[in-house]
């Protein structure tokens, strides 16, 4: 039963990413100063609000690993590590792509940016420390005070960099633009899809480090016999 | 209470101790706070008027890299010999084994600052006599934050293969706001203005530091239970 919802949920997910696909890129109308650079804004926002959403994952799993210290909070909290990462990267990645014809420049220090790749550069850390204890209550009890530490970092980074920008009033900043309807629906769909993205990505690795968990205890207990 | 707090002294004083009489960490903070104020100088063009603005960036590079430096050792003497164990069976939370080295990290790397500080005024050519009473403010308020969270990753980083290369990983992220605000708030009193201009940039460097001495002073306790 269980399964059967997953497999319902990743064809809820294709269904969602093929129609965001067409709605951002045949639905949604032409940006009139832009052009056709602006349809990356749909997946752009989409990935970095669900990357978001997944550090998010990563800070309560962290908080109620260290109250419960059940193994399944630092499997939930180590999956949406990794799929924020790759979010993160994808958000880092489509932004200087929309950047460079319409900023005029690949990078800016705009808040967002920074924040999001502090944010990014905190969880690769996180990442590592992990690959660096073997002891699993161990591994589990480090990553999760890095997982809470690093997460409320994020307002005061952000705020930080806001402050420091209104000293430097020659930014680039985009235009405030009103949205047409059709832009609206297709970055509204785009959201949906990727946060359904999001949750099957998290249900399959989770899946997956219990699998891992199981593998170790199999060979452990053939080493026993053995 | 005052118990408490008797041991907490205890622990730091002990560690400040430890240092006066090895010297070993003195002496390389010191001069690797020197070495990246003239390392930094190589990059620019000797006696341009610019330095000034420059310079505060310099010193609180120089500043934070020798205070990571003296973090990384922290509880190094501490795993030697299984130091730890002892602390953690001595009569005191474990929040106090934090609380007494953040207060003998604190002094000991307010101490080397205070050192390096002349010779920044020399080696770049800053009169600094009328703005050291709000000087002193931003490097209490900006070493007291990176400490808070320093001394937390120093406990963590000790702990775990490679740990010594991964402590500045944690860190500098963590950092940014600190490091953002300190600059800022330096250059500004350097530039002779007043408290309304950088006060934001002080009530940032406030947040941060009750906000990360709060978190790691609760957290701290999960990291060392063994």
């Amino acid at each position: 039963m269980k399964e059967k919802l997953k497999d319902a949920l990743a064809l809820a997910t294709a269904v969602l990413v093929v129609s965001a696909l067409y709605m951002v890129f045949i639905y949604a109308p032409t940006e009139a100063n832009m052009g056709n650079i602006q349809r990356i804004f749909y997946f752009h926002v989409s990935f970095a609000w669900t990357g978001f959403v997944a550090f998010f994952g990563t800070f309560a799993g962290s908080i109620m690993y260290l109250i419960r210290k059940k193994r399944c909070w630092d499997i939930l909290a180590v999956s949406s590590a990794e799929i924020g990462i790759a979010f993160c990267l994808v958000v880092l990645t489509t932004g200087p792509i929309w950047a460079r014809p319409v900023w005029g420049a690949w990078w800016t220090w705009d808040p967002r940016l920074v924040t999001f790749l502090i944010l990014t550069f905190m969880f690769v850390a996180y990442m590592i420390v992990r690959g660096a204890i073997e002891e699993e209550t161990k591994r589990g009890r480090f990553s999760a005070v890095i997982g809470i530490i690093a997460f409320l970092n994020v307002p005061l980074t952000y705020v930080a960099n806001v402050m420091w920008r209104t000293i430097h009033p020659d930014v680039i900043r985009p235009d405030k633009v009103d949205l047409d309807p059709r832009m609206i629906h297709a970055l509204f769909m785009s959201m949906s899809a990727i946060t359904l993205l999001y949750v099957i990505l998290l249900l399959w690795r989770m899946d997956l480090e219990g699998m891992r968990d199981r593998v170790a205890e199999l060979k452990k207990k053939i080493m026993e016999e053995a | 209470m005052g118990h408490y707090l008797k041991k907490v002294f205890l622990i730091a004083a002990k560690d400040l101790r430890i240092e006066f009489r090895s010297k070993e960490k003195i002496y390389s903070m010191m001069l690797f706070s020197l070495l990246v104020m003239v390392i930094f100088n190589f990059a620019f063009e000797p006696g341009a008027e610019y330095i000034k603005d420059v310079a505060p960036g310099i010193l609180w590079v120089a500043f934070i890299f020798a205070a990571s430096l003296g973090l990384s050792r922290s509880f190094v003497l501490e795993k030697e010999e299984d130091c730890m164990q002892g602390l953690m069976l001595s009569p005191l939370d474990r929040s106090g084994i934090y609380l007494g080295k953040v207060i003998g990290n604190f002094i000991f790397t307010m101490m080397i600052e205070l050192v390096s500080l002349p010779f920044f005024a020399i080696f770049f050519n800053l009169s600094l006599t009328a703005a050291l009473p709000p000087l002193m403010i931003v490097i209490v308020l900006a070493t007291f934050g990176f400490i808070a969270v320093g001394t937390l990753f120093s406990a963590l980083s000790v702990g775990i293969r490679g740990g010594d290369m991964i402590l500045p990983l944690l860190l500098f992220p963590m950092q940014v706001p600190v490091i953002i605000s300190a600059v800022k708030s330096t250059g500004m009193i350097m530039a002779g203005s007043g408290i309304e201009t950088y006060s934001q940039w002080l009530k940032l460097l406030i947040a941060f530091d009750i906000i990360f001495f709060m978190a790691s002073f609760v957290i701290f306790e999960y990291l060392i239970e063994e």
